[in-house]
């Protein structure tokens, strides 16, 4: 190695050291789920207040379907009044926000959606069975589905403005 | 009190470890004695600071202190006494005050081991042990303030991760964090060689020792993170390829390599460069591991929490290569080799084609380590690297390596001759092949088992060889044939050390191929009364049992082994129920054995105790995997003895 040359030496190791500097900018939980493109899998629950809630006349809306509990801390507690926010934003463009309430209390539920405020619908999921259809790993978990019923996207944890913005956005073009 | 206290204790370390860095480095250059005596002092300093800061934080565990955070969120009334005192390093900020404890406690030893012995060296490894002590003050000062006050105080603490609350938890950290940190003293060793020039064999006899212990303490670390594993999580394994088990066992690899290439520096003079990367690379790797474990940057089972503290430890293990790789840049023209390899078939072959293989396993991990990130980077694409891959890639270089770790030790040095290799090798060469004939004969499937045993078969042969040649030589001059062993062991205990350590090595081989080979598992629900059968062993179900601990509730299923070997004997796999976990903790129940452990854990059940369904397993000869890690210790602490030879 000629003398200027062995200067270069510790630039071999600048590839490495920005492929881990990348690794700061990717969230390793995000899993990609293989759900995304497919139909969304069909479901009728009742809601709390009584009502029915069915997948299927939703036909024709995007919905975002959000897995909450009231004993997650606290990123349940977190995104409650985003996803109120939004849905108050984009009713009207026909927007349909759905939470599915999964392995909770009734009452702490009722109190967790009080608390909140929340006027769009929540459906106790019993038994789970909604939760296993999705593959849904801990909540919150969000899946955005398109007019035609299919899902379009998934999010792991708190769900922000600006993702449901982002996420909503292109869905009602 | 504690925090401010803590916090105190830790700014002051932090000023004195920057402080004797420095005046170490400037005593060095300026030739100023005074100067390096008071970075010494510098150095007492800290390690009295940061012990005293370990004791406010047991102090502050042991009195439930929830006005420190740390404090709060790693115990609550509940934990029991016991774990109060392991739970201080058993999350994020904890295990960093340990970290540099005991970086504290290896610079202490280096001070009063080296202050006389390695003079010029010697301000300079001070100076890189407390640059590097300096570093993880400052993360636990600004990063990870472990010291950080929670207000309002808390009535109760959020609790210790149940999965910690073992006794495993007491010693894996403390090897583990021992084998890492120990390599810092080689490589402040190397660094200080570099900077001043003596790029001889002088660093490398100087650090022997110490590289055998931290080496050693890795390996115990690897061994009772197996452990743990194996008896705690509950799905009877006890490596799993997960980020942080690589992140451990790269620095293993290369630190293995690395222990094997300087014994071809002090004999042949060869492989200089290669020495100074190799302890460069451990030691950049256990800055790695210690990187992956506490960014967050990859996903994996017990990673720590994530934050600021990445973008810490990424531009100090940035600063370390760049500088290390500068320096050798800067003394490139001395670094050329003396020796040269005379023949291919020599032991200097032998010991370098073990190396490179541990280089390329090393490599292998890192590359299945961060390959979902690379993945990620170049393609947008997330993926994962599984067990699959790393099991094809590593097991045939592990098995080669089986086979120069018997043909290493005895091959002649320089060039081989065709007397040697007879003499050496007829016998054990003979002995793995009729091992290998009677497996295939008793019915033994696995081609992966069988060659991995017979090769087994011949390295202890090789040793069992030498063993004997020796013993008789001695019981030629009259000795007895015991007193002839002890005294070859003893004398040239550095030599029989190693055969100890490699010994154990093959011991964990066999328990890796058994278990792999022929462990068999099955999972079934069981009414009440009823039994089932797995791999010769019956196991009848008896009924469940709820009960309340100081922390969590519990539900015990009660198993009874019929028939067979253990029988009669109970084993009692439970449920535990911490508050603030989301899932049941499975606790695991076993039977070990020599050959075969029963292993039961237990899955659903029904409430009123009639039916449940357990995962029963019987894992074959996992033992071995532990019992080769007590012959290690025996055959470490064999191989750092002080050498009699010279006396005799």
């Amino acid at each position: 190695m000629r003398r200027g040359w062995r200067w270069l030496l510790p630039l071999t190791a600048v590839p490495v050291l920005a492929l881990l500097a990348y690794g700061f900018r990717v969230d390793p939980r995000e899993i990609p789920s293989p759900l995304v493109g497919r139909p969304a899998a069909a479901f009728a629950l009742t809601s709390f207040d009584g009502a029915t809630v069915d997948l299927a006349a939703l036909r024709g809306k995007v919905v975002v379907l959000n897995f909450w509990a009231s004993w997650c801390r606290p990123a349940c507690y977190e995104e409650a009044p985003t996803l109120e926010r939004g849905w108050r934003a984009y009713r009207d463009r026909g927007v349909v926000v759905l939470g599915v309430d999964i392995q909770d209390h009734d009452e702490a539920a009722r109190t967790f959606i009080r608390d909140f405020s929340l006027s769009f619908a929540n459906a106790p999921d019993r038994g789970g069975k909604v939760s296993v259809d999705y593959g849904v790993y801990g909540v919150p978990e969000t899946f955005f589905i398109d007019r035609e019923g299919r899902i379009r996207a998934k999010h792991v944890g708190v769900v922000t403005d600006e993702i449901f913005r982002a996420t909503v956005e292109p869905l009602l073009r | 009190m504690i925090p401010e206290l803590g916090t105190g204790a830790l700014l002051v370390a932090l000023t004195l470890a920057l402080y004797g860095a420095v005046a170490a480095a400037v005593g060095a250059r300026r030739g100023k004695a005074a100067l390096v005596e008071s970075a010494q002092h510098a150095a007492l300093g800290v390690f009295v600071l940061v012990t005293a800061c370990i004791l406010l934080l047991v102090y502050a565990f042991l009195t439930f202190d929830f006005s420190v955070r740390y404090v709060a969120t790693n115990t609550n009334l509940g934990t029991p006494f016991y774990y109060r005192i392991t739970a201080v390093w058993g999350a994020l900020e904890g295990s960093i005050v340990l970290w540099s404890w005991m970086l504290g406690l290896y610079t202490l030893i280096v001070v009063l081991r080296h202050r006389t012995s390695a003079r010029e060296l010697y301000p300079w490894v001070l100076t890189v042990m407390l640059s590097v002590i300096s570093f993880f003050l400052l993360v636990m000062t600004v990063a990870a303030p472990v010291f950080a006050r929670l207000s309002p105080v808390p009535g109760d603490g959020r609790g210790l991760n149940p999965l910690l609350e073992d006794s495993g938890m007491i010693t894996h950290p403390v090897a583990l964090y021992l084998g890492f940190t120990g390599f810092t003293v080689p490589f402040a060793f190397a660094v200080a060689a570099l900077v001043t020039g003596r790029i001889g064999d002088f660093w490398i006899t100087t650090t022997r020792r110490w590289t055998i212990l931290a080496w050693y303490f890795l390996s115990l670390g690897l061994l009772i993170g197996g452990w743990w594993s194996y008896h705690v999580l509950g799905w009877g394994g006890y490596w799993a390829w997960d980020p942080v088990e690589n992140a451990a066992f790269m620095p293993w690899l290369t630190g293995t390599a690395f222990l094997h290439s300087v014994m071809i520096q002090e004999r042949r003079r060869m492989l200089r460069l290669w020495n100074l990367a190799l302890v460069i690379l451990t030691f950049s790797l256990t800055l790695f591991g210690t990187f992956l474990t506490r960014s967050g940057v990859i996903a994996s089972v017990h990673a720590f929490t994530q934050g600021a503290i990445g973008v810490f430890f990424l531009s100090f293990l940035a600063l370390v290569v760049l500088t290390a790789l500068a320096l050798i840049a800067w003394r490139w023209d001395d670094l050329g080799a003396q020796g040269a390899l005379d023949s291919i078939v020599s032991r200097e072959s032998a010991f370098l084609l073990n190396n490179v293989l541990l280089v390329a396993a090393a490599f292998t991990v890192f590359f299945g380590t961060v390959f979902p990130l690379l993945s990620e980077a170049a393609r947008g694409v997330k993926v994962s690297v599984g067990a699959p891959f790393f099991n094809q890639v590593n097991v045939p270089l592990f098995l080669s390596l089986i086979f120069l770790m018997g043909v290493g030790p005895l091959i002649a040095w320089r060039r081989a001759s065709l007397d040697n290799l007879k003499r050496n090798f007829v016998w054990p060469v003979a002995a793995g092949a009729v091992a290998a004939l009677i497996l295939r004969v008793v019915g033994v499937r696995p081609v992966l088992a069988v060659t991995a045993l017979a090769l087994t078969v011949f390295v202890a042969a090789t040793i069992a060889v030498d063993l004997l040649r020796a013993t008789r030589a001695r019981r030629a001059m009259g000795e007895r044939a015991l007193a002839a062993l002890g005294g070859l062991l003893l004398r040239h205990n550095r030599r029989y050390g190693g055969f100890v350590v490699h010994l154990a090595v093959l011991v964990v081989a066999v328990g890796v191929t058994g278990s792999q080979a022929w462990s068999v598992h099955t999972e079934t629900t069981l009414q009440r009364g009823e039994q089932t059968e797995l791999g010769g062993y019956r196991v009848r179900f008896d009924g469940l049992r709820e009960s309340q601990e100081s922390n969590h509730g519990k539900v015990t299923g009660t198993f009874t082994i019929v028939g067979g070997r253990g029988a009669g004997e109970v084993l009692e796999p439970a449920k535990k129920f911490y508050p603030q976990e989301q899932s049941p903790i499975a606790y695991v129940d076993y039977r070990l054995g020599f050959v075969d452990d029963v292993y039961l854990v237990l899955g659903d059940f029904a409430r009123d105790g009639s039916s449940a369904t357990v995962k029963f397993q019987v894992n074959r000869m996992v033992s071995w995997i532990w019992i080769g890690g007590l012959i290690l210790t025996l055959g470490t602490v064999l191989a750092v003895l002080p050498e009699r030879r010279k006396a005799a």
